[in-house]
This record gives C-alpha cells, structure tokens and sequence, in this order.
C-alpha cells in the first residue's frame, strides 16, 4: 500500500538581480518529478549537489511551496488540504533526521526537553505522561533514561543522531526524512545508525525517505532508489537493481564512481568528463546529454521520457 | 631504493585542561617514490596530526613534537630550523586539504596565488611565469587555463578549486605529496576525476603520496599500502589486498565488516560497539581493548608490540604471536 504518492512535483526558484528585483530567469530544481513510498518502506534518493534532493525533501515536508504537482499522503492530497486539521495531521505524522547532530541539537536545552517538544507542541499530555514517553523513547534508540538530564555537549556524535531520531519518532510518525544521517558521523558509529534506522523500521513499520550521497548506504537501506540530476529523474527502481544493473549512464557513472571495495573487477570504468552544468542554464533535451558517453543526435533535442525497462524506469534515448 | 620519508617512533602531544594527549603515539612508517600510503582512521585517531608533524606545522602551543623522526630523503626534518622548514615546505613536501576554499585566498586571483610558488622555487618573472603558471593550471586539466589565471577562487567550482591547489601542491614539484581528505567536498562524479588526476600526477612526478582518507573504497583503488589509525597508533600496515583480504587486526576487520556494500540488501551490518576513545582517558593497554570482540586478560594490561604476520604486513595484536 502506497504512503506517499508524489506526482509532477516540480519547484521553480526565481532568480532576482539588482537593485528593482527583476526576475532574470529561473533555477528548475525539481521538475516534474514522481513517486511512490509504500508503508514501511524506503526510499533511497540519490544525486550529485545540485541535483535537486534537498528541494524535493523540504517540498514533501512542507517547508517550501512547489510551483506545480501533487503529494498525495495517505490517499489525500495535502497541498490541496484547506482545512488547518489535515495539514496539522500531515505535518505531525512526517519527520526529519538531518545530518548534522551538533545543528540540530540546541545546546541550551536537556535531552529530555529536546525530545519531548514535538509532543508539547502538539498534544496536551501532562508533564508525567511526557516523561514516561521521554524515557520509552530513549529506551528505543538505546540510550540509557539517565541521559534526559544531561545537555547536548555530553554525547559524541552517535549518541547525538540518537537524539535526533528519538525526536523525530515522538510522534509516531508514518514518514521520516532522512537527510544524509550517517554522512557526519564516525565510520565505526554509521553501522550502529543504520542498524537501528532497520530496527525501527521493522518494529514500527515507519516509512524512509533517505538521501545520501552514500551509494552503499542508500543501496543497503533502500528497496526503491530514485536517481536525480538536475532537477530530473533519470532513473527509478527497485534498489538492487539500479545498484548491480544500472541502466541510465548517469545511474552507471555515479555507482562506478562510488568505488565499492572491490579488487577483481577492476574494468576501467569511465570517468565522466565536465561538471554539472547551471541549474539555471540546463543543457535542451536529455540534461545529461553534455557529458554522457553515450550520446546519440536526438539526445541534445528530444527530452527522453521515463519509460519501464528492464523492471525500472529509464529516462534516456538507448532504451 | 630508499625510501623518500620515514617516519620512526613519532610522538606528538597536546596539552590541554584535561591532560596531556598522546596524539600521535609511537608512528612509524616508509614511503617511496611513485608509492600512494592510504591513511585511515577515525576523526581524532591521529591521522592529521600525524602529517602536521611531518611539515612542523602541528597547532602551537599546543602541540608538541616530543620523540622520534621524520626523514626525508635522509634528512631529519625534526632537527631542521624555521628557515630552513619553510624553505622546504611545499618545495619537497606538496599539500592538499578537505577544503579548497580555506586553503586559497579569496581576495587573490587565481593567477596571484598560483604564480608565488613557481616565482619562489623556480625564479621566473614577467611572461615566462605567466606562462609556466597557465601550463600548471593545464596540467591539473582546468579547461582555459590562461583566463582561468584571473578568476577568483568563489567563481569556480568546487572541483576547479582543488584543482588549482593540486596545482600549487605540485609547482616545485615536490618529493612527497600530502593528501589530506582532498576529495571528501567533492561529488562522487567529481571525486573521481580528481583521483585520476592525483595518479597521473603522481606518475608523472614519481611522487611518493600519503593519502589521508576514512573511505576504505578510495584507499582500494589508488593506495598501495595502507595503515589504519587508531587513538594515535598505526594498528595495522601491509600492501592494501593483503589487509582488505585477510586483516589482522579486529578493529580493521570490524571497519571493513561494517560497510555497506552495494547491491546486497543483507540483513544488519557489523556494527563496532561503544563509542571512539576518549583520548585524554586512554585504557593502560590496548586502546581498542574496550569495544573489541576478541578481549583477552592481557590486552587490558599491556599495550601490545608491533607483529609481523605475513609478508609486509604489521599489527599490534595480541591475537598473533611474531611469524
């Protein structure tokens, strides 16, 4: 059963100069994308900077406006939602983990506040109830009950995204963003969080967005990868797929590029040449055609559109 | 051939409120020419400090440089004066950091910054330095390389950015190359090129490299050797297969179990358990005898020896008894 649908979202950002605030063009970042997440699964959503990941997390948790398309959560539509009680419901039951534990953590405040917020916010339990939720909850990330006394300072890294995802579960959410959760920490820590991002999810049937730029990561996490450039999606399956059988040459770039450890397979693969070109700019037809090696002549005018190959969706001319 | 560096016995301290840490503690090392040595390890097991120490510009007054030596072809670094150490540095020992926008200046030019090195070590002025500085820009690939000389560092990218430092590490060219996490700002696609060009470089040069890095996929693919990092000791050292294939050390062996690898949606991930060391509060003993799977009575008691068991390959283990 599907969770999330996401259908043509697209956000456009004006770009403004000068002293009268002209618009001077546009940064599509994020065009026409679409998806599905179902119940208690994950959603791996890979890219270079700029691809357009971020945008597409903060549009689905309702910090930015898109400019065009639809997120149906549940089976409603929540941008068409004009009553105040169904987007309170979605913005309740859709959390975030970022990346940065030592941001997102104010230092003034106890571990006990920090993670009891969202419920003082948002329901009128009474302090005991909250404590007792306080301490369930950081029983369930494995961090001891004394640790709702201390302040932030007094944990290293790990414990800290512990923190963080003991928050962002205070409310029962259905659907946590996880945006880059691992990428601040310690290698020796990253299983741990992962590890218990899996737990939570099969105890609690919660859903993952999950962005990273951690291939092996996303592809451990993930059943579903979606692969974003500039704004597109270019490639969208089930993740073991994508993973072992990239279809896209973009898709094939970035996995060769992520270097898994690996010694008998040493084909040279091919590096890919240039930069991403300007989001403000990008390249007619396919926006991957200026570095792609396998360029065809229809590529730099005919946009290609998502088509099912090989069971998963691939936006190029070769297929 | 002799090697270009070693590094025997170093031990650097730091003084702080809560003691004295042993950052880099009893470190010793080769590297020789056209030979990448990976470094890895976790945020605080030594790593940078460690090539800090090899150019004496460890954070003063701090840190301190209190046994040990680092020669560089022969010579010891650790006796030499300040003159003499900053002549040297950037002439024989190039350097690369994480993060190209903190290691140009932004009120410079390009063509100012990458022109004070070739000036400094090969004394040319006027058209033959604007010269030499546009083909050095052209031999770390930065298309347009002549225009690219009056750009500023925020008008390019982040690639571009660690291009033009490549550029600087390698004006003299130097003996040894220092590459400190140069690809950890960069995306994936980009990360690659740079890697590949770091390798042509090195061949071209017949650089000796070490390559600081916490991603053990890198280290793969151009390191030759590697020593893994921990609470301020080299753990374990050996040719990269031989360590990626058969780890002596548990702490190395846990590292490689607990990443992810592509493809395979299988189960949960080794994890390492507890947290990284808490250097001030160092055990007596072996500093990973804490989190280690393999405890034994006398890990707790007695910080064990450099082993050698196989061929090259070195640990501190009392798993191992000397081959």
């Amino acid at each position: 059963m599907s969770l999330l649908e996401v259908s043509g979202l697209t956000k456009h950002f004006p770009v403004r100069r000068g002293m009268l605030g002209l618009s001077e063009g546009l940064v599509r970042a994020v065009d026409s994308v679409s998806f599905t997440l179902d119940v208690g699964a994950t959603l791996g959503l890979v890219g270079e900077s700029g691809c357009g990941k971020t945008t597409t997390s903060k549009l689905i948790l309702g910090l930015e406006p898109p400019t065009a398309g639809e997120i149906r959560f549940a089976g409603e539509d929540i941008l068409a939602a004009q009553e105040t009680e169904a987007r309170r419901r979605y913005r309740r039951s859709v959390q975030a983990v970022f990346q940065d534990p030592y941001a997102s953590l104010d230092p003034r405040m106890r571990v006990g506040s920090i993670i009891a917020e969202p419920l003082v916010i948002n329901e009128q339990s009474d302090a005991a109830g909250r404590r007792h939720r306080v301490r369930e909850l950081l029983d369930v990330v494995g961090l001891p009950a004394r640790a709702a006394d201390l302040f932030p300072h007094e944990f290293s890294g790990g414990q800290r995204q512990r923190i963080a995802i003991a928050r962002a579960l205070a409310l029962s959410p259905k659907l946590i963003v996880l945006d880059e959760p691992v990428s601040a920490l310690d290698v020796s820590i990253r299983a741990q969080i992962l590890n218990l991002l899996r737990d939570l999810q099969t105890r609690l049937g919660v859903s993952y967005l999950f962005i990273s730029h951690d291939l092996a990561a996303v592809a451990h996490m993930s059943h579903t990868i979606a692969v974003m450039y500039l704004g597109k999606l270019v490639e969208l399956g089930d993740a073991a797929a994508i993973a072992l059988e990239p279809k896209h040459p973009y898709t094939k770039a970035l996995f060769a590029a992520a270097l898994p450890i690996d010694f008998d397979t040493k084909t040279e693969e091919a590096v890919l040449s240039g930069e991403v070109p300007s989001p403000l700019n990008p390249p007619s037809g396919c926006r991957f055609h200026t570095r792609c090696p396998y360029v065809l002549p229809q590529c730099a005018t005919e946009e290609p559109p998502l088509r099912s190959e090989s069971g998963r969706l691939v936006a190029c001319h070769l297929y | 051939m002799p090697p270009v560096i070693e590094v025997r016995d170093l031990h650097t301290h730091l003084v702080t409120r809560w003691g004295t840490v042993k950052a880099v503690d009893g470190v010793s090392f080769t590297v020789s020419a056209r030979e990448t040595l990976g470094l890895v390890g976790e945020s605080g097991s030594g790593k940078s400090m460690t090539c800090l120490s090899i150019v004496r510009l460890v954070p003063r007054p701090a840190a301190r440089i209190v046994g040990g030596s680092v020669l560089l072809d022969g010579e010891d670094l650790l006796t030499k004066t300040e003159q003499e150490m900053q002549r040297l540095r950037g002439r024989k020992v190039g350097m690369i950091l994480q993060d190209p926008m903190s290691s140009l200046n932004p009120v410079f030019s390009i063509g100012r910054q990458v022109r004070e090195p070739v000036s400094m070590y090969h004394g040319l002025r006027g058209r033959a330095l604007q010269e030499r500085a546009a083909g050095l820009l052209a031999s770390v690939r930065i298309p347009s390389p002549a225009e690219r000389l009056r750009a500023f560092p925020h008008q390019l990218s982040g690639g571009m950015r660690q291009r033009v430092v490549g550029a600087m590490a390698i004006a003299a060219p130097p003996r040894l190359l220092i590459a400190d996490e140069p690809t950890t700002s960069l995306d994936l696609t980009i990360q690659a090129q740079y890697l590949q060009l770091l390798e042509e470089l090195q061949e071209k040069h017949g650089l000796a490299m070490i390559f600081i890095t916490h991603n053990l996929g890198i280290v793969s693919k151009i390191c030759d050797r590697v020593a893994v990092m921990y609470a301020g000791r080299i753990v374990e050292v050996g040719p990269v297969r031989r360590i990626f294939q058969s780890p002596a050390h548990p702490y190395t062996r846990a590292l490689l179990e607990s990443i992810p690898r592509l493809g395979a949606r299988l189960g949960r991930l080794t994890a390492i358990e507890g947290q990284p060391p808490d250097l001030a509060r160092l055990p007596t003993g072996c500093a990973f005898a804490p989190r280690c799977p393999h405890v034994m009575e006398r890990c707790r008691a007695e910080a064990p020896p450099e082993i050698t068991v196989a061929q090259g390959q070195v640990t501190r283990c009392w798993l191992h008894t000397p081959a």
